[in-house]
Protein backbone atom coordinates (compact mmCIF):
# COMPACT_ATOMS: atom_id res chain seq x y z
CA UNK A 1 0.00 0.00 0.00
CA UNK A 2 1.30 3.14 -1.03
CA UNK A 3 1.68 6.30 1.54
CA UNK A 4 -0.35 9.68 1.64
CA UNK A 5 2.26 11.62 0.51
CA UNK A 6 1.93 9.91 -2.95
CA UNK A 7 -0.96 12.12 -3.79
CA UNK A 8 -1.54 15.03 -1.45
CA UNK A 9 -4.46 17.14 -2.67
CA UNK A 10 -4.30 20.83 -1.86
CA UNK A 11 -6.76 23.53 -0.70
CA UNK A 12 -5.18 27.10 -1.15
CA UNK A 13 -6.87 29.45 0.53
CA UNK A 14 -5.26 33.32 0.92
CA UNK A 15 -6.12 34.41 4.12
CA UNK A 16 -4.79 38.44 3.68
CA UNK A 17 -2.07 39.18 1.74
CA UNK A 18 -1.10 41.71 -1.56
CA UNK A 19 -1.51 37.91 -3.45
CA UNK A 20 2.35 37.72 -3.86
CA UNK A 21 2.70 34.46 -2.04
CA UNK A 22 -0.69 33.47 -4.57
CA UNK A 23 0.64 33.99 -7.79
CA UNK A 24 3.47 31.71 -6.69
CA UNK A 25 1.74 29.04 -5.49
CA UNK A 26 -0.40 29.08 -9.16
CA UNK A 27 2.83 29.28 -10.86
CA UNK A 28 4.06 25.93 -8.87
CA UNK A 29 0.75 24.27 -9.89
CA UNK A 30 0.93 25.53 -13.63
CA UNK A 31 3.71 24.16 -16.21
CA UNK A 32 6.55 25.85 -15.03
CA UNK A 33 6.99 24.10 -11.78
CA UNK A 34 4.08 21.49 -12.35
CA UNK A 35 3.79 19.88 -8.60
CA UNK A 36 0.95 17.91 -10.56
CA UNK A 37 3.47 15.38 -11.52
CA UNK A 38 4.27 14.63 -7.90
CA UNK A 39 0.64 13.56 -7.30
CA UNK A 40 -0.65 17.44 -6.30
CA UNK A 41 -4.04 18.67 -7.29
CA UNK A 42 -5.48 21.39 -6.28
CA UNK A 43 -8.76 20.72 -5.14
CA UNK A 44 -10.93 23.93 -3.90
CA UNK A 45 -12.98 21.75 -1.76
CA UNK A 46 -11.39 20.98 1.96
CA UNK A 47 -13.34 17.78 2.18
CA UNK A 48 -11.04 16.17 -0.50
CA UNK A 49 -7.84 18.03 0.85
CA UNK A 50 -4.99 16.76 2.56
CA UNK A 51 -2.20 19.77 2.63
CA UNK A 52 -3.86 22.83 3.77
CA UNK A 53 -1.81 25.82 2.16
CA UNK A 54 -2.69 29.57 4.26
CA UNK A 55 -1.03 32.58 2.30
CA UNK A 56 -1.26 35.66 4.35
CA UNK A 57 -2.00 36.35 8.12
CA UNK A 58 -5.15 36.15 10.02
CA UNK A 59 -7.20 39.34 10.79
CA UNK A 60 -10.89 39.26 12.44
CA UNK A 61 -12.29 38.91 9.99
CA UNK A 62 -11.20 35.43 8.51
CA UNK A 63 -10.02 33.45 11.26
CA UNK A 64 -13.44 31.75 11.24
CA UNK A 65 -13.38 30.99 7.89
CA UNK A 66 -9.37 29.71 8.27
CA UNK A 67 -10.89 27.42 11.28
CA UNK A 68 -13.74 26.27 9.31
CA UNK A 69 -11.85 24.77 6.40
CA UNK A 70 -9.27 23.01 8.81
CA UNK A 71 -11.99 21.37 10.47
CA UNK A 72 -13.84 20.06 7.97
CA UNK A 73 -10.80 18.56 5.99
CA UNK A 74 -10.03 15.28 7.32
CA UNK A 75 -6.97 13.46 8.77
CA UNK A 76 -4.22 12.94 8.47
CA UNK A 77 -4.22 16.68 7.15
CA UNK A 78 -1.13 19.30 7.51
CA UNK A 79 -1.02 23.26 7.34
CA UNK A 80 1.57 24.56 5.59
CA UNK A 81 1.97 28.59 6.13
CA UNK A 82 3.43 30.11 2.63
CA UNK A 83 5.17 33.60 3.39
CA UNK A 84 6.46 35.71 5.71
CA UNK A 85 2.44 36.82 6.60
CA UNK A 86 1.22 33.40 7.28
CA UNK A 87 4.16 32.81 9.15
CA UNK A 88 4.27 35.98 11.50
CA UNK A 89 2.16 38.26 9.99
CA UNK A 90 4.83 40.45 7.73
CA UNK A 91 4.91 43.59 6.80
CA UNK A 92 0.87 43.85 8.16
CA UNK A 93 1.88 42.71 11.63
CA UNK A 94 1.25 45.72 13.47
CA UNK A 95 -1.84 46.98 11.90
CA UNK A 96 -5.40 47.08 13.35
CA UNK A 97 -7.29 44.31 12.45
CA UNK A 98 -4.26 41.75 12.31
CA UNK A 99 -4.11 38.84 14.86
CA UNK A 100 -0.81 37.47 13.28
CA UNK A 101 0.56 34.58 11.63
CA UNK A 102 -1.67 31.47 10.31
CA UNK A 103 -0.73 29.51 13.95
CA UNK A 104 -2.71 32.03 15.86
CA UNK A 105 -5.53 30.39 14.18
CA UNK A 106 -4.62 26.92 13.69
CA UNK A 107 -1.72 24.53 14.45
CA UNK A 108 0.94 25.13 11.50
CA UNK A 109 3.02 22.22 10.81
CA UNK A 110 5.26 23.85 8.06
CA UNK A 111 6.61 27.48 7.68
CA UNK A 112 7.86 28.80 4.44
CA UNK A 113 9.80 31.80 4.60
CA UNK A 114 10.25 33.97 1.92
CA UNK A 115 8.15 37.50 0.70
CA UNK A 116 6.93 36.47 -2.15
CA UNK A 117 7.58 32.57 -1.40
CA UNK A 118 9.37 31.52 -4.45
CA UNK A 119 7.96 28.36 -5.98
CA UNK A 120 11.35 26.46 -5.27
CA UNK A 121 11.14 27.32 -1.77
CA UNK A 122 7.02 26.22 -1.73
CA UNK A 123 8.22 23.05 -3.22
CA UNK A 124 10.69 22.25 -0.11
CA UNK A 125 8.22 23.38 2.15
CA UNK A 126 5.88 20.28 0.23
CA UNK A 127 8.00 18.14 1.01
CA UNK A 128 8.73 18.62 4.82
CA UNK A 129 5.33 18.74 5.14
CA UNK A 130 4.28 15.45 3.16
CA UNK A 131 6.94 14.12 5.84
CA UNK A 132 4.88 14.75 8.56
CA UNK A 133 1.74 13.68 6.70
CA UNK A 134 3.00 10.41 6.17
CA UNK A 135 4.12 10.20 9.78
CA UNK A 136 0.33 11.14 10.90
CA UNK A 137 -1.37 8.92 8.54
CA UNK A 138 1.14 5.75 10.56
CA UNK A 139 0.07 7.12 13.46
CA UNK A 140 -3.62 7.30 12.84
CA UNK A 141 -3.34 3.64 11.57
CA UNK A 142 -1.83 2.35 14.26
CA UNK A 143 -4.52 3.76 16.70
CA UNK A 144 -6.73 2.44 14.70
CA UNK A 145 -5.38 -0.78 15.28
CA UNK A 146 -5.34 -0.24 19.30
CA UNK A 147 -8.94 0.67 18.58
CA UNK A 148 -7.99 4.09 20.68
CA UNK A 149 -9.99 6.22 17.88
CA UNK A 150 -13.39 5.74 19.09
CA UNK A 151 -15.53 5.33 16.43
CA UNK A 152 -17.64 8.10 15.18
CA UNK A 153 -20.78 7.40 14.24
CA UNK A 154 -20.34 8.87 10.90
CA UNK A 155 -22.65 11.70 11.15
CA UNK A 156 -19.96 14.74 11.78
CA UNK A 157 -16.15 14.37 11.27
CA UNK A 158 -14.27 15.06 14.72
CA UNK A 159 -11.96 17.74 14.88
CA UNK A 160 -8.65 16.80 16.60
CA UNK A 161 -8.82 17.39 20.10
CA UNK A 162 -5.18 19.87 19.25
CA UNK A 163 -7.07 21.90 17.30
CA UNK A 164 -10.09 22.02 19.47
CA UNK A 165 -7.24 23.34 22.30
CA UNK A 166 -6.09 25.92 19.52
CA UNK A 167 -9.21 26.97 18.67
CA UNK A 168 -10.15 27.89 22.55
CA UNK A 169 -7.05 29.58 22.83
CA UNK A 170 -7.21 31.71 19.84
CA UNK A 171 -10.29 32.76 21.39
CA UNK A 172 -9.64 33.35 24.63
CA UNK A 173 -6.75 35.60 23.43
CA UNK A 174 -8.19 39.42 22.95
CA UNK A 175 -7.73 40.94 19.45
CA UNK A 176 -6.30 44.09 18.98
CA UNK A 177 -9.39 45.98 18.22
CA UNK A 178 -11.00 44.44 21.40
CA UNK A 179 -7.73 45.41 23.65
CA UNK A 180 -8.03 49.18 22.32
CA UNK A 181 -11.94 48.68 23.08
CA UNK A 182 -11.16 47.60 26.71
CA UNK A 183 -8.45 50.25 26.98
CA UNK A 184 -10.59 53.22 26.22
CA UNK A 185 -13.64 51.93 28.43
CA UNK A 186 -10.96 51.92 31.39
CA UNK B 1 -31.48 -19.32 -18.55
CA UNK B 2 -28.69 -20.72 -15.51
CA UNK B 3 -25.90 -20.99 -17.50
CA UNK B 4 -26.33 -17.35 -18.35
CA UNK B 5 -26.91 -16.24 -15.12
CA UNK B 6 -23.91 -17.79 -14.05
CA UNK B 7 -22.00 -16.53 -17.23
CA UNK B 8 -22.83 -12.86 -16.13
CA UNK B 9 -21.68 -13.86 -12.23
CA UNK B 10 -18.03 -14.56 -14.14
CA UNK B 11 -18.21 -11.79 -16.34
CA UNK B 12 -18.84 -9.21 -13.44
CA UNK B 13 -16.29 -10.60 -11.14
CA UNK B 14 -13.56 -10.33 -14.00
CA UNK B 15 -15.23 -6.78 -15.18
CA UNK B 16 -14.32 -5.73 -11.11
CA UNK B 17 -10.68 -6.83 -11.08
CA UNK B 18 -9.90 -6.04 -15.36
CA UNK B 19 -12.02 -3.08 -15.26
CA UNK B 20 -9.99 -1.54 -12.15
CA UNK B 21 -6.53 -2.12 -13.77
CA UNK B 22 -7.45 -1.05 -17.17
CA UNK B 23 -9.57 1.75 -16.02
CA UNK B 24 -7.04 2.69 -13.85
CA UNK B 25 -4.37 2.33 -16.24
CA UNK B 26 -6.76 4.38 -18.86
CA UNK B 27 -6.95 7.32 -16.43
CA UNK B 28 -3.47 7.68 -15.70
CA UNK B 29 -2.88 7.90 -19.47
CA UNK B 30 -5.40 10.55 -19.60
CA UNK B 31 -4.17 12.64 -16.94
CA UNK B 32 -0.54 12.28 -18.63
CA UNK B 33 -1.53 12.96 -21.98
CA UNK B 34 -3.82 15.78 -20.66
CA UNK B 35 -0.65 17.10 -18.95
CA UNK B 36 1.58 16.81 -22.05
CA UNK B 37 -1.16 18.94 -24.45
CA UNK B 38 -1.06 21.72 -21.58
CA UNK B 39 2.99 21.82 -21.99
CA UNK B 40 2.88 20.11 -18.51
CA UNK B 41 5.01 16.98 -18.04
CA UNK B 42 2.30 14.96 -15.66
CA UNK B 43 2.07 12.93 -13.65
CA UNK B 44 2.89 8.76 -13.24
CA UNK B 45 0.75 6.14 -14.99
CA UNK B 46 0.19 4.54 -11.15
CA UNK B 47 -0.88 7.84 -10.14
CA UNK B 48 -4.89 7.35 -10.03
CA UNK B 49 -4.11 3.92 -8.36
CA UNK B 50 -2.19 5.84 -4.89
CA UNK B 51 -4.76 8.37 -4.92
CA UNK B 52 -7.51 5.57 -4.68
CA UNK B 53 -5.75 3.46 -2.20
CA UNK B 54 -5.33 7.31 -0.12
CA UNK B 55 -8.99 7.88 -0.28
CA UNK B 56 -10.00 4.19 1.67
CA UNK B 57 -7.09 5.25 4.36
CA UNK B 58 -8.84 8.85 5.13
CA UNK B 59 -11.11 9.36 7.98
CA UNK B 60 -14.42 8.33 7.19
CA UNK B 61 -17.19 11.18 7.47
CA UNK B 62 -20.15 12.26 5.70
CA UNK B 63 -22.87 14.40 5.94
CA UNK B 64 -25.94 11.63 5.73
CA UNK B 65 -24.98 7.89 6.48
CA UNK B 66 -26.67 7.19 3.30
CA UNK B 67 -24.55 8.41 1.59
CA UNK B 68 -22.13 5.65 1.16
CA UNK B 69 -25.12 3.22 0.91
CA UNK B 70 -25.96 4.42 -2.30
CA UNK B 71 -22.38 4.93 -4.01
CA UNK B 72 -21.79 1.33 -2.99
CA UNK B 73 -24.86 0.49 -5.07
CA UNK B 74 -24.28 2.43 -8.27
CA UNK B 75 -20.40 1.00 -7.95
CA UNK B 76 -21.68 -2.14 -7.33
CA UNK B 77 -24.90 -1.76 -10.49
CA UNK B 78 -22.39 -0.45 -12.53
CA UNK B 79 -19.97 -3.62 -12.22
CA UNK B 80 -23.15 -5.91 -12.83
CA UNK B 81 -23.88 -3.84 -16.42
CA UNK B 82 -19.98 -4.08 -16.62
CA UNK B 83 -20.37 -8.10 -16.23
CA UNK B 84 -23.47 -8.45 -18.57
CA UNK B 85 -22.11 -6.70 -21.54
CA UNK B 86 -18.58 -8.34 -21.49
CA UNK B 87 -19.83 -11.72 -20.96
CA UNK B 88 -21.65 -11.04 -23.75
CA UNK B 89 -25.13 -10.71 -22.82
CA UNK B 90 -27.92 -8.37 -23.26
CA UNK B 91 -27.00 -4.83 -24.15
CA UNK B 92 -30.16 -3.16 -23.43
CA UNK B 93 -30.14 -5.10 -19.78
CA UNK B 94 -26.41 -3.49 -19.78
CA UNK B 95 -27.62 -0.33 -21.44
CA UNK B 96 -30.60 -0.17 -18.13
CA UNK B 97 -28.39 -1.18 -15.16
CA UNK B 98 -25.75 1.48 -16.21
CA UNK B 99 -28.73 3.79 -15.83
CA UNK B 100 -30.09 2.80 -12.49
CA UNK B 101 -26.51 3.59 -11.80
CA UNK B 102 -25.88 6.91 -11.95
CA UNK B 103 -29.49 7.23 -10.70
CA UNK B 104 -28.12 6.10 -7.35
CA UNK B 105 -25.37 8.50 -7.86
CA UNK B 106 -27.54 11.31 -8.13
CA UNK B 107 -29.19 9.91 -5.06
CA UNK B 108 -25.63 10.08 -2.92
CA UNK B 109 -25.04 13.50 -4.46
CA UNK B 110 -28.82 15.12 -3.38
CA UNK B 111 -28.15 12.79 0.57
CA UNK B 112 -26.34 15.39 1.79
CA UNK B 113 -28.41 18.22 0.88
CA UNK B 114 -25.69 20.57 0.29
CA UNK B 115 -26.37 23.02 -2.54
CA UNK B 116 -22.97 22.24 -4.07
CA UNK B 117 -24.07 18.61 -4.86
CA UNK B 118 -27.98 19.05 -4.75
CA UNK B 119 -27.04 21.13 -7.85
CA UNK B 120 -24.30 19.11 -9.46
CA UNK B 121 -26.91 16.23 -8.96
CA UNK B 122 -29.82 18.26 -10.87
CA UNK B 123 -26.53 18.80 -13.55
CA UNK B 124 -26.33 15.16 -13.77
CA UNK B 125 -30.00 14.07 -14.40
CA UNK B 126 -29.52 16.71 -17.18
CA UNK B 127 -26.50 14.94 -18.62
CA UNK B 128 -28.70 11.34 -18.22
CA UNK B 129 -31.92 13.03 -20.03
CA UNK B 130 -29.17 14.19 -22.61
CA UNK B 131 -27.13 10.85 -23.26
CA UNK B 132 -29.77 8.13 -22.75
CA UNK B 133 -31.83 8.67 -25.99
CA UNK B 134 -28.93 7.66 -28.00
CA UNK B 135 -27.98 4.40 -25.92
CA UNK B 136 -31.86 3.35 -26.56
CA UNK B 137 -31.53 4.04 -30.64
CA UNK B 138 -28.20 2.19 -30.34
CA UNK B 139 -29.67 -0.63 -29.30
CA UNK B 140 -32.76 -0.54 -31.05
CA UNK B 141 -30.76 -0.27 -34.20
CA UNK B 142 -28.49 -3.57 -33.01
CA UNK B 143 -31.34 -5.26 -32.48
CA UNK B 144 -32.68 -4.11 -36.02
CA UNK B 145 -29.51 -5.00 -37.78
CA UNK B 146 -27.92 -8.35 -35.81
CA UNK B 147 -31.43 -9.58 -34.89
CA UNK B 148 -30.50 -9.81 -31.73
CA UNK B 149 -30.02 -7.97 -28.22
CA UNK B 150 -27.31 -10.50 -27.36
CA UNK B 151 -23.63 -8.54 -27.48
CA UNK B 152 -22.29 -12.17 -28.05
CA UNK B 153 -23.68 -12.22 -31.44
CA UNK B 154 -21.47 -9.80 -32.98
CA UNK B 155 -19.03 -11.89 -32.89
CA UNK B 156 -20.79 -14.39 -35.03
CA UNK B 157 -21.53 -11.47 -38.10
CA UNK B 158 -19.63 -11.84 -41.45
CA UNK B 159 -19.96 -7.87 -41.64
CA UNK B 160 -19.33 -5.53 -38.53
CA UNK B 161 -21.93 -3.10 -36.87
CA UNK B 162 -20.47 0.01 -37.75
CA UNK B 163 -21.10 -1.09 -42.22
CA UNK B 164 -25.06 -0.90 -41.16
CA UNK B 165 -24.96 1.49 -37.83
CA UNK B 166 -21.88 3.90 -38.90
CA UNK B 167 -24.68 6.91 -38.15
CA UNK B 168 -25.65 5.71 -34.49
CA UNK B 169 -21.79 5.42 -34.01
CA UNK B 170 -21.09 8.36 -34.74
CA UNK B 171 -23.67 9.60 -32.47
CA UNK B 172 -22.01 7.69 -30.06
CA UNK B 173 -19.03 9.51 -30.11
CA UNK B 174 -20.57 12.44 -29.21
CA UNK B 175 -22.63 11.21 -26.34
CA UNK B 176 -19.56 9.53 -25.05
CA UNK B 177 -18.34 13.00 -24.03
CA UNK B 178 -21.55 13.61 -21.89
CA UNK B 179 -21.36 10.10 -20.07
CA UNK B 180 -17.27 10.28 -19.01
CA UNK B 181 -17.98 13.94 -18.33
CA UNK B 182 -15.62 15.26 -20.83
CA UNK B 183 -14.96 19.29 -20.37
CA UNK B 184 -17.63 20.66 -22.89
CA UNK B 185 -20.03 18.56 -21.21
CA UNK B 186 -18.71 18.34 -17.60
CA UNK B 187 -21.33 19.95 -16.05
CA UNK B 188 -21.69 17.55 -13.05
CA UNK B 189 -18.07 17.70 -11.92
CA UNK B 190 -14.77 19.04 -12.81
CA UNK B 191 -11.70 17.88 -11.91
CA UNK B 192 -10.27 21.51 -12.06
CA UNK B 193 -10.91 24.03 -8.87
CA UNK B 194 -12.39 26.75 -10.94
CA UNK B 195 -15.83 25.28 -11.18
CA UNK B 196 -18.63 27.24 -10.29
CA UNK B 197 -20.31 24.24 -8.16
CA UNK B 198 -16.73 23.11 -6.53
CA UNK B 199 -16.79 19.94 -7.56
CA UNK B 200 -20.61 19.36 -8.00
CA UNK B 201 -22.03 15.98 -7.38
CA UNK B 202 -18.45 15.12 -5.93
CA UNK B 203 -18.23 17.80 -3.38
CA UNK B 204 -19.44 16.43 -0.12
CA UNK B 205 -18.03 12.94 -0.65
CA UNK B 206 -14.33 12.28 0.90
CA UNK B 207 -12.69 9.35 1.77
CA UNK B 208 -14.14 5.87 0.86
CA UNK B 209 -17.09 7.22 -0.56
CA UNK B 210 -14.89 9.59 -3.22
CA UNK B 211 -12.75 6.57 -3.70
CA UNK B 212 -15.90 4.61 -4.89
CA UNK B 213 -16.88 7.83 -7.26
CA UNK B 214 -13.36 7.86 -8.68
CA UNK B 215 -13.83 3.80 -9.33
CA UNK B 216 -17.16 4.24 -10.80
CA UNK B 217 -15.74 6.76 -13.59
CA UNK B 218 -13.24 4.22 -14.28
CA UNK B 219 -15.75 1.35 -14.19
CA UNK B 220 -17.80 3.37 -16.69
CA UNK B 221 -14.85 4.59 -18.92
CA UNK B 222 -14.02 0.83 -19.97
CA UNK B 223 -17.81 -0.10 -20.19
CA UNK B 224 -18.01 3.08 -22.70
CA UNK B 225 -15.01 1.95 -24.77
CA UNK B 226 -16.66 -1.49 -24.70
CA UNK B 227 -19.52 -0.17 -26.21
CA UNK B 228 -17.39 1.74 -28.78
CA UNK B 229 -15.32 -1.56 -29.68
CA UNK B 230 -18.52 -3.45 -30.33
CA UNK B 231 -19.46 -1.46 -33.24
CA UNK B 232 -15.89 -2.91 -34.93
CA UNK B 233 -16.12 -6.62 -33.54
CA UNK B 234 -17.07 -9.34 -36.83
CA UNK B 235 -16.56 -13.06 -37.20
CA UNK B 236 -12.93 -12.44 -38.12
CA UNK B 237 -10.58 -12.51 -35.39
CA UNK B 238 -8.41 -9.62 -36.50
CA UNK B 239 -11.58 -7.74 -35.36
CA UNK B 240 -10.41 -7.54 -32.48
CA UNK B 241 -7.11 -5.92 -33.34
CA UNK B 242 -9.25 -3.04 -34.91
CA UNK B 243 -12.02 -2.93 -32.36
CA UNK B 244 -9.00 -2.12 -29.70
CA UNK B 245 -7.48 0.27 -31.89
CA UNK B 246 -11.14 1.89 -32.73
CA UNK B 247 -11.90 2.41 -28.89
CA UNK B 248 -7.81 3.78 -28.24
CA UNK B 249 -8.80 6.22 -31.09
CA UNK B 250 -12.22 7.31 -29.89
CA UNK B 251 -10.58 7.86 -25.98
CA UNK B 252 -8.00 9.98 -27.62
CA UNK B 253 -10.42 11.97 -29.23
CA UNK B 254 -12.10 12.46 -26.19
CA UNK B 255 -9.06 13.90 -24.20
CA UNK B 256 -8.53 16.04 -26.85
CA UNK B 257 -12.10 17.45 -27.13
CA UNK B 258 -11.34 17.70 -23.01
CA UNK B 259 -8.53 19.82 -23.27
CA UNK B 260 -9.67 21.82 -26.08
CA UNK B 261 -13.27 22.91 -25.63
CA UNK B 262 -14.91 25.37 -22.49
CA UNK B 263 -17.65 23.77 -20.71
CA UNK B 264 -21.38 25.16 -22.19
CA UNK B 265 -24.68 25.68 -20.80
CA UNK B 266 -26.64 22.56 -19.94
CA UNK B 267 -29.80 24.08 -22.81
CA UNK B 268 -26.59 23.79 -25.13
CA UNK B 269 -25.84 19.95 -24.02
CA UNK B 270 -29.48 19.09 -24.14
CA UNK B 271 -29.88 20.80 -27.84
CA UNK B 272 -26.78 19.36 -29.27
CA UNK B 273 -27.07 15.94 -27.70
CA UNK B 274 -31.07 15.60 -29.04
CA UNK B 275 -30.22 16.99 -31.99
CA UNK B 276 -27.40 14.91 -32.81
CA UNK B 277 -29.18 11.73 -31.23
CA UNK B 278 -32.38 12.46 -33.75
CA UNK B 279 -30.25 13.15 -36.74
CA UNK B 280 -27.94 10.06 -36.84
CA UNK B 281 -30.98 7.98 -35.73
CA UNK B 282 -33.28 9.15 -38.46
CA UNK B 283 -30.12 8.59 -41.12
CA UNK B 284 -29.26 5.17 -39.79
CA UNK B 285 -33.31 3.59 -39.64
CA UNK B 286 -33.51 4.78 -43.66
CA UNK B 287 -30.05 3.58 -44.39
CA UNK B 288 -31.35 0.19 -42.90
CA UNK B 289 -34.40 0.27 -44.51
CA UNK B 290 -33.45 0.89 -47.73
CA UNK B 291 -30.85 -1.91 -47.63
Amino acid sequence: MSKPSKSPWVIHYDASSCNGCDIEVLSALTPGFDLERFGVINTGDPKHADVFLVTGGVNTQNISVIQQIYDQMLEPKVVIACGACACSGGVFHSCYNLIGGVDKAIPVDVYVPGCAVHPTQLIDGFIKGLEILDKKAALMSSKKKNKQISQSSGVQAIPSPEAAEHKENSLNQETPVQKEETKRGA
Amino acid sequence: MFFTIIGICIGSVLFALLGYLIGGFVEGCDRRISARMQGRVGPKIRQPFWDISKLFKKEKASTNPSENTYITCALVLLVISGGVFFAGSNLLLSIILSTLSTLFFIMAAYSSRSPFSTAGGAREILQVLSYEPMEYFMAIIFYIVIGSFNVITVSLQPQPLIVYGWPVFIGMLFIQLVKLRKSPFDLSTSHAAHQELLQGTLTEMSGPALAKAKLMHWYETVLMLGWTAMFFLDARPESWIVAVVAAIVAWFLDIWIDNNFARVKWQSMISWCWGITLCTSIVNFIFVSLL
